[in-house]
């Protein structure tokens, strides 16, 4: 009873077995292969408020406690790893030895038994010599590649050929190099700094700060071995720290030495669609008596002394712009305002106050040209968007362009608006004059409020209405000259609407239609004799014409004045362009050891895979006066492939031992 | 002269490597050597260190493939011919693209592609029909079909190439840079893999099977070009724009290749397997191949891919740590590339070492195709992250 007789296995041996058994790595494959499926259903690293309108407060933290929001780091899937590690290791130091022996091992000590039990075998009696068939024989496995060595027993001889030895190195090369990747990626990875979380030494910081005023206890000092961070520098600026994200918060990694974004670029394929983006940098060291330079792009990073700072992308970075509001209610003057993006300012006006919330500026927008043009596409021009948002927070966004922009032939002063940034911008369109400006729309809008010129434009119209009529009654008169200064009050409130809602306040259903028609006219009469007053001291070569189309887009735009929602017009005046370039710093050591796990990996698999590992035995036994050969062999892949070739050297050997 | 012992022993040894190689082989290394020669004298001051590498390395590559693989010489060469014909007749402009016979209805991009698209689909039924019908000259005509559409598509992606820097001289870039663009790369490339199979196991069965798989990619860039109009060529977003690009996604698309081929071989195996049970002496059961050759077809297609999608992952390594600042950042297309190969090592392990064989095994390399198809294309259109090229 040999079982019985065997020693006791110890635990370890049982644990050992456990932990490099086949049945254990295919499960562990297959259970990281799941997990890491999570990780890129569930969005990482969101913002928790994200997490908890998303699955509402009892899923958010139940996803929480098992760190689905940081799949990747969670202790449950690092222990996962920690065992497929371990198992691979394991697995490598049990079959590694035994592998590297084999690599030289000819086994010429083989049976006959054994190698008749083969897939592949021949036999054959020849009237030679077991010499002469040996050299023969060797001879021929040898064109074939194959490596020999020969031992001579009692009664026989065994000639013991191989061919793909290295096959072996092939299942070395592969699994060391699967954990030399993971033990590699580990030292890059932010275990250190879970730990560090665990044991109270960082806190993740969660509000909104300035660098300066991060706590010690959520900054990490410069000599810390692995990060990997962003920071966005606006031209100009110099750092010395970057941003950690992690989870819903973010820590301070101070950098060992300074950056500067000296100047950064954006260049720009024909269609406008960026093609590099490019900073120039300087690096202030302690350690270096000058300042050190390089210009990175995408795709090009600076490896310095080990940091490697790589271009991610861009945003505005403080840019200067000098506006100008016109107010679009109320006869108050221009108001120069000085901004800067990402800053905001408070504003006054009739109806409360605004909050003015730069957001971002675009030095260039390139559209597709128009057609017929010689070109494909065309820059428009800088644009600069904001918010105006009101006492009770309730914000509309604009889009303003600094040029006028054509349509239809016209040029307008074109702005965009928005009640959420969800919502397409519907767009505003202010005829430009002559200038180019704004001007002679504003003279138009602010001659409709100015009383005297009111006064004298409704008698102009009145008179204008009653010459043709035989009675000059003073009360029809009046009542003309009421109608029309009530109509252009309600114009300059609302716009069209707010006549036609008039129409609709105050006369019987059977006349609004023709009524309307009637007001619409007057209005229109009044309008433009106001037009014409502003226009006519502005001199100039201005057609009648234009003047008519300039002054039907005046009252199309002063009619929507009040779905726009502004109390100004801003204006781009002037500006001066700040980028900040986002950089990524990163620092890590275990970059070369996973690169030197690549490289074991690859070659590691293709030797595995198409260097199969083929042996081949002869066993010469003179029997009488002929020799009898066993002709076998073995592969541990490709068996269709090696049956082939063995079929291909049976063949040939048959034939030289013919030829012999 | 007599003839010695040793002379004629001589005669029975394996005839080494290098003399086993024909003219043409020769004249394949020259012309191969000659074009490299060429593009390193012609282009040479515009390229740069690793570009010239890649150049050095494809040559060889190049070489050594028509020199395994006999067949594709041909193809290679006249795909050379199309293209060089395509760019000679462009000249400098797009404009010829109108006005040249040949460039409209055969060989600009965009006519070379439909070519190719209708080929595969021939190909396609005929495989199927020379199946059914049992028709060995059938069976040829598919694989004229196949080994046509495969050189109008490879001539569309290099006239592409071209073109894209006719477009506009600093557009240019090596056509595998889109979702359109590159299902013509991975129809083409699963179509050559087959074929080198056809030929090595002599068996035209299993083509209508790995055909349909590339029929589904030709449907789709025939749905993206005419729906989408997906077909306009554009410039490179800032991060694509490296040298990694070029061998990366080649290596990846070898990779989706091999696996789809393995998941159609799989499901030729189970079918086999069925009608073996169910009706011995039905067309599968006597029509395809035998269930050991279809399973060492399916072994080596998975040991094919395995082998190009570590290389094209590793390589999507060192791209990312270049163009995004670190080797692995867990974003989704990564994280299921390194799914992918562990679904498949997990697979290699059960049949290797665990010796399982058989049905399981194929039901499981056909599974394999959906998570291959999800790493390929689920990603794109349902995860976000930083491979944001060719979302749908
Ligand atoms: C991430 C982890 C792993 C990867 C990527 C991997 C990869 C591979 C590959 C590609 C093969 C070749 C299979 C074939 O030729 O059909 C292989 C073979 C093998 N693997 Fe793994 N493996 C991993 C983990 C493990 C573990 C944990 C074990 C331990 C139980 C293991 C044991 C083996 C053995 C014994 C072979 C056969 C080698 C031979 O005899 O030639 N592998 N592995």
């Amino acid at each position: 009873m040999n079982t019985l007789a065997r020693p006791r296995r110890t635990a370890g041996a049982i644990l050992l077995e456990f932990l490099g058994s086949m049945n254990l790595a295919i499960t562990l494959l297959v259970a990281v292969a799941f997990s890491s499926v999570i990780g890129t259903i569930l969005k990482q690293n969101e913002p928790y408020q994200d997490y908890i309108l998303k699955f509402g407060p009892f899923w958010f933290e139940v996803y929480k406690s098992l760190g689905l929001y940081d799949v990747y780091s969670a202790t449950w899937f690092l222990v996962i790893m920690t065992f497929l590690i371990v198992s691979t290791s394991v697995c490598v130091s049990r079959n590694g030895p035994r592998m590297l022996r084999d690599m030289r091992a000819y086994r010429e000590d083989t049976a006959e038994r054994s190698l008749r039990a083969f897939h592949n075998t021949a036999e054959w009696s020849v009237a030679h010599t077991p010499d002469a068939v040996r050299e023969a024989l060797m001879r021929h496995l040898h064109s074939y590649g194959y490596r020999l060595r020969v031992k001579e027993h009692a009664d026989h001889t065994v000639v013991g050929a191989m061919k793909g030895a290295a096959n072996r190195l092939g299942y070395l090369g592969t699994h060391i190099g699967v954990v030399v990747v993971c033990l590699g990626a580990l030292l890059d990875g932010n275990l250190p700094l879970k730990f560090a979380e665990l044991t109270g030494k960082v806190r993740v910081e969660t509000r909104q700060l300035l660098a300066t005023e991060v706590p010690a206890i959520s900054r990490l000092p410069a000599d810390n071995a692995s990060f990997r961070g962003l920071v966005s520098i606006p031209e100009g600026a110099t750092v010395n720290y970057i941003g950690l994200k992690l989870r819903d918060g973010f820590l301070l990694q101070e950098l060992p030495f300074e950056v500067q974004v000296k100047d950064f670029r954006i260049e720009q394929y024909a269609n406008g669609q960026p093609k590099s983006f490019e900073s120039d940098l300087v690096i202030y060291d302690k350690d270096e008596p000058v300042p050190q330079k390089q210009t990175i792009s995408v795709n090009h990073p600076w490896n310095y002394k080990g940091y490697v700072i790589y271009m991610v992308s861009f945003s505005d970075g403080g840019s200067k712009l000098q506006l100008q509001a016109w107010p679009l209610a109320g006869a108050a003057p221009m108001q120069t305002l000085q901004g800067e993006v990402g800053k905001s300012l408070k504003l006054a006006a009739a109806d409360g106050p605004r909050t003015l919330e730069l957001g971002d500026f675009r030095l260039y927008n390139v559209k597709p040209a128009p057609a017929g043009a010689d070109k494909q596409f065309q820059d428009i021009g800088p644009s600069f968007t904001f918010k105006l948002r009101d006492e009770s927070g309730v914000a509309l966004e604009y889009e303003n362009y600094m040029q006028p922009q054509e349509h239809e032939g016209r040029e307008y002063l074109v702005s965009g608006v928005r009640d959420n940034p969800d919502a397409e911008f519907t767009y505003l369109r202010i005829p430009a004059d002559t200038a180019g400006g704004i001007g002679r729309f504003m003279r138009f809008r602010v001659a409709l409020l100015d009383g005297q010129k009111v006064q004298a434009v409704v008698q102009k119209i009145a008179n204008r209405q009653l010459a043709a009529s035989p009675a000059q009654n003073p009360r029809v008169r009046q009542a003309l000259t009421a109608l029309l200064e009530k109509l252009l009050a309600r114009f300059n409130t609302g716009g069209f609407e707010a006549v036609t809602e008039y129409v609709q306040q105050n006369l019987p259903q059977e006349q609004r239609a023709e009524a309307a028609r009637f007001y619409v006219e007057l209005l229109h009469q009044t309008l433009r004799e106001l037009y014409d007053g502003v226009s006519a001291g502005e001199g100039g070569s201005i057609t009648q014409a234009d003047h008519s189309r300039f002054f039907d887009d005046a009252v199309n735009a002063l009619g929507v004045l009040r779905d726009y929602g502004s109390p100004w017009f801003l204006q781009l005046a002037d500006f001066q362009h700040i980028q900040a370039a986002s950089l990524q710093v990163t620092h890590a050591p275990g970059k070369s050891i996973v690169y030197l796990g690549f490289g074991l990996l690859i070659m590691g698999v293709f030797i595995m895979f198409y260097l199969p590992q083929r042996r081949v035995w002869a066993m010469l036994r003179q029997e009488g006066g002929v020799t009898r050969i066993v002709f076998a062999g073995s592969t541990n892949r490709d068996s269709l492939g090696f049956a082939r070739d063995f079929a291909e050297l049976r063949t040939g050997l048959e034939a030289r031992l013919k030829a012999l | 002269m007599p003839v010695t012992r040793d002379s004629m022993m001589k005669g029975f040894d394996k005839r080494p490597f290098l003399n086993t190689l024909s003219g043409f082989d020769w004249l394949f290394a020259a012309l191969v050597l000659a074009g490299a020669g060429f593009v390193f004298y012609r282009y040479g001051a515009v390229m740069d260190v690793y570009e010239t590498i890649i150049l050095s390395g494809v040559a060889p590559a190049v070489i050594a493939l028509g020199w395994y693989w006999k067949a594709v010489r041909a193809m290679l060469l006249a795909v050379t011919l199309l293209s060089l014909a395509a760019v000679w007749l462009y000249g400098s402009s797009l404009e010829p693209a109108q006005t040249s016979f040949l460039l409209k209805f055969l060989i600009s991009s965009q006519s070379a592609i439909m070519w190719m698209s209708a080929l595969f689909i021939m190909a396609t039924v005929t495989y199927f029909g020379a199946l059914f019908l049992r028709s060995d000259y059938a069976g040829r005509v598919a694989s004229a079909l196949t080994w046509s559409a495969a050189a109008m598509g490879l001539t569309g992606i290099m006239v592409r190439w071209r073109e894209t820097y006719l477009t506009h001289a600093d557009y240019g870039h090596i056509p595998i840079s889109n979702l359109y663009e590159v299902f013509i790369l991975f129809s083409v490339i699963t179509a050559l893999i087959y074929l080198y199979y056809e030929g090595r196991y002599q068996t035209r069965a299993l083509g209508g099977f790995v055909l349909l798989i590339i029929s589904a990619a030709v449907g789709f860039v025939l749905w993206y070009t005419f729906d989408r109009g997906a077909s306009g060529i554009a410039p490179l977003v800032p991060a694509l724009k490296s040298y990694w690009m070029k061998i990366h996604v080649p290596a990846n698309f070898i990779g989706y290749g091999a696996f789809s081929l393995a998941a159609m071989v799989g499901v030729a195996y189970l079918l086999r397997a069925r009608a073996e049970r169910v009706s011995p002496q039905g067309l599968f059961a006597t029509r395809l191949p035998t269930l050991d050759v279809l399973d060492d077809v399916m072994y080596k297609a998975i040991t094919l891919g395995f082998g190009f999608f570590t290389i094209a992952t590793v390589l999507g390594a060192l791209w990312a740590a270049e163009a995004w600042g670190g080797y692995w950042s867990w974003d989704p297309k990564e994280t299921w590339a390194l799914i992918v190969l562990l679904n498949y090592a997990a697979w290699l392990h059960m049949r290797f070492s665990k010796g399982w064989r058989g049905r399981p095994m194929a039901w499981w390399a056909v599974a394999g195709l959906f998570v291959t198809l999800f790493a390929f294309l689920g990603v794109n259109m349902f995860l976000s992250g930083l491979h944001s090229y060719g979302s749908l």
